[in-house]
C-alpha cells in the first residue's frame, strides 16, 4: 500500500465520503424521506433542503441518500455473487481447460452477446421483482465477465514454474487454486471488481428507471424527476449526479489499482 | 557399479496430444525408447539441444507426463526439480519464509517450530541469511533466487533432484557459485542429479556421467572424461565443437 496512485487515493477519498453519507442515511437523514409536504413543493435548493423538492414536497437530499444506500447495496451485493460465481468458473476452466472449458465458454459466450440491460430485463420478468431477484438477475448478467477475466488469469499462471513446484510438492488442486493462484490473479481481479461494480450501479439505475427495478433506488429517482426535468431541474441532476460520483470514485480506484499494480507481478 | 540405484528408466516412449474440442488430435512422438540409471550420489548430465527431448523426459520422470511405453522406476520418495528461470519458480505473491515452509504444510505433519526451525536449516545450507525470509521473491537477486529454489526442492528432503538449466539465467560468477553449492549439497546431503545443460562447460565441471540426447533417442553415454575425450557419436562431437 506504501506506493499506491493518486488516483487511487483520489477514488478512496471519494468513495469514503459517500459511503460515510449513505451509512448515515441509513439511519437518520435531515427530513422523512417520504415525508410530503404541501406547503414546500417544487422548491429550489436552499440552506434548509440541500437538494431542493419534489412535487409532494419531499427532501430530495434525504431520497437522494437513502436511495443511493439501496443503488449501493445492490450493487455490493451483486458483484460479490457475480465476483464469487465467475472465479470458480474462471478458475475451473482457466487451471483444467479441455472440454469442460470449452463448453462453459461457448455458453458464456452466448451470455455475453446479449446487452446486460436486455438479459437483466428478462431474467427479472421470469424471476419476477423485487430487490433479491434485481440482485439474482444481475449477478447471472454479471458472472460470464468475471469467469472470462479469471479465466484468463488462471490460464496465464497454470503453467508458470512455481505452481509446477507445488504441484511436486503434492498440493492438492483446491490449494493451488485458492492459496497458490488467486493472490497471483488479485492485480486483474481488482480492477476488474469496480469496473463491475460501476456497470452493477448503471444496470441497475436502467432497470429501476424502466421500472423492474427496486423502490427507492437512485435509478427510480432518477425515473421520479424526468416528469419534472423543467419544474425543478435540481432533482434529476442531484440524482444522476450521485450516481456519476458514485461511479467516478470506484473507476478512479480500479484507475488506480491497473496503474499502480499491473505489472508488480508479471 | 556397485552403488544403490535411485532412479531407473527403461525402454520410455512418450509424446503428447495436441487438438481441441473440435480440432483433429495429432500426436507428437518425442521420446524413442529411452533407458538409462542414476547411481546414488551421482550427477548425470543430459545434454542435448532444446527440442530434443529433454523436458519432456524430465516431466516424464517427474510423472507429470505418463509414458506411452515403458516404465519409470524411483527407488527414493519424491524426486524434485529446479526449475531454470529462478524469476519464474518461486510465487511472487509471498513471502520466502512462507514458500519455503509450504511444502512442510502439503507434505509431513510437522508444527510451526518444526517447521520454522526445519526452514531456518535449509536456508543456512544454501548459504542465506535469514533476513531473506521477510522478502519477497521480487527483491532478491538472481542467484539468491535461485538459492531459494534450491531450498524449496530441497526442503521434502528428497534424495533425487532434477535440475533443468539451474544455472543458464545466471551470470558466470553466480553460475560458479550455483555448481559449487550444488557439489557441496550433493555431499552434504547425499543426493543424486540429473542435471539437464547444453553448456557442455558446466556438464564438464559439475557432471560424473552424461547422456546425449538427440530427436528423442539418447545417442551416447558414458563417463563425462571418456564421452568429452573420446566421443563417439557424430552429434556429441558437432556439440563439443560447438562449444569450443
Amino acid at each position: 500500500m506504501k506506493h499506491m496512485s493518486p488516483y487511487f487515493k483520489a477514488g478512496v477519498l471519494l468513495t469514503a465520503v459517500l459511503l460515510v453519507l449513505i451509512i448515515i442515511g441509513q439511519f437518520w437523514t435531515p427530513y422523512d424521506p417520504e415525508a410530503m409536504s404541501s406547503a414546500e413543493k417544487l422548491q429550489a435548493p436552499s440552506a434548509a433542503h440541500w437538494m431542493g423538492t419534489d412535487n409532494f414536497g419531499r427532501d430530495i437530499f434525504s431520497r437522494v441518500i437513502r436511495g443511493a444506500g439501496t443503488t449501493l447495496g445492490i450493487a455490493l451485493a451483486t458483484v460479490i455473487l457475480s465476483c464469487t460465481a465467475g472465479t470458480v468458473i474462471g478458475a475451473l476452466t482457466g487451471y483444467f481447460g479441455g472440454r469442460v472449458d470449452a463448453i462453459l465458454m461457448r455458453f458464456n459466450d452466448a451470455l455475453t452477446a446479449f446487452p446486460s440491460i436486455l438479459l437483466g430485463l428478462v431474467f427479472v420478468s421470469v424471476l419476477g421483482g423485487g430487490t433479491w431477484n434485481v440482485i439474482l438477475a444481475l449477478s447471472i448478467v454479471f458472472t460470464p465477465s468475471f469467469a472470462r477475466v479469471t479465466r484468463s488469469a488462471y490460464a496465464s499462471v497454470r503453467d508458470a514454474n512455481y505452481i509446477k513446484s507445488a504441484r511436486l510438492m503434492g498440493a492438492g488442486k483446491v490449494r493451488i487454486l485458492t492459496i497458490h493462484i488467486l493472490p497471483n490473479i488479485m492485480q486483474v481481479l481488482l480492477p476488474a471488481l469496480t469496473i463491475g461494480f460501476n456497470n452493477a450501479v448503471l444496470a441497475e439505475a436502467s432497470m429501476s428507471y424502466l421500472g423492474i427495478g427496486s423502490m427507492g433506488s437512485l435509478g427510480y429517482i432518477l425515473s421520479d424527476a424526468q416528469s419534472m426535468l423543467y419544474s425543478a431541474p435540481w432533482y434529476a441532476l442531484c440524482a444522476g449526479g450521485t450516481i456519476v460520483l458514485m461511479i467516478f470514485g470506484v473507476g478512479l480506484m480500479g484507475e488506480g489499482l491497473q496503474r499502480g499494480e499491473g505489472g508488480r507481478y508479471a | 557399479m556397485d552403488r544403490p540405484l535411485v532412479l531407473s528408466v527403461q525402454n520410455v516412449t512418450s509424446g503428447y496430444r495436441t487438438g481441441g474440442l473440435l480440432q483433429k488430435k495429432v500426436e507428437q512422438i518425442v521420446l524413442h525408447d529411452v533407458s538409462f540409471d542414476i547411481y546414488h550420489r551421482e550427477i548425470v548430465a543430459l545434454v542435448g539441444e532444446s527440442g530434443s527431448g529433454k523436458s519432456t523426459l524430465a516431466r516424464t520422470i517427474l510423472g507429470m507426463v505418463q509414458p506411452d511405453k515403458g516404465q519409470v522406476i524411483h527407488y527414493t520418495k519424491r524426486p524434485q526439480m529446479i526449475f531454470q528461470d529462478p524469476y519464474s519458480s518461486l510465487n511472487p505473491a509471498y513471502t520466502v519464509g512462507w514458500i519455503l515452509e509450504e511444502p512442510l504444510r502439503i507434505y509431513g505433519k510437522y508444527d510451526a517450530p518444526e517447521r520454522k526451525r526445519r526452514v531456518r536449516d535449509i536456508l543456512d545450507k544454501v548459504e542465506l541469511p535469514p533476513e531473506c525470509l521477510a522478502a519477497k521473491p521480487a527483491e532478491l537477486s538472481g542467484g539468491q533466487r535461485q538459492r531459494v529454489s534450491i531450498a524449496v526442492s530441497l526442503i521434502q528432503r528428497p534424495k533425487f533432484i532434477i535440475a533443468d538449466e539451474p544455472v543458464s539465467a545466471l551470470d558466470v560468477t553466480i553460475q560458479a557459485q550455483i555448481l559449487k553449492l550444488l557439489r557441496d549439497l550433493r555431499d552434504k546431503l547425499d543426493l543424486s542429479y540429473l542435471f539437464i545443460s547444453h553448456d557442455l562447460n558446466v556438464v564438464w565441471q559439475l557432471c560424473d556421467r552424461v547422456l546425449v540426447m538427440k530427436d528423442g533417442v539418447i545417442v551416447e553415454q558414458g563417463p563425462v572424461r571418456e564421452v568429452f575425450d573420446d566421443p563417439q557419436c557424430d552429434y556429441t562431437r558437432e556439440l563439443l565443437e560447438a562449444a569450443e
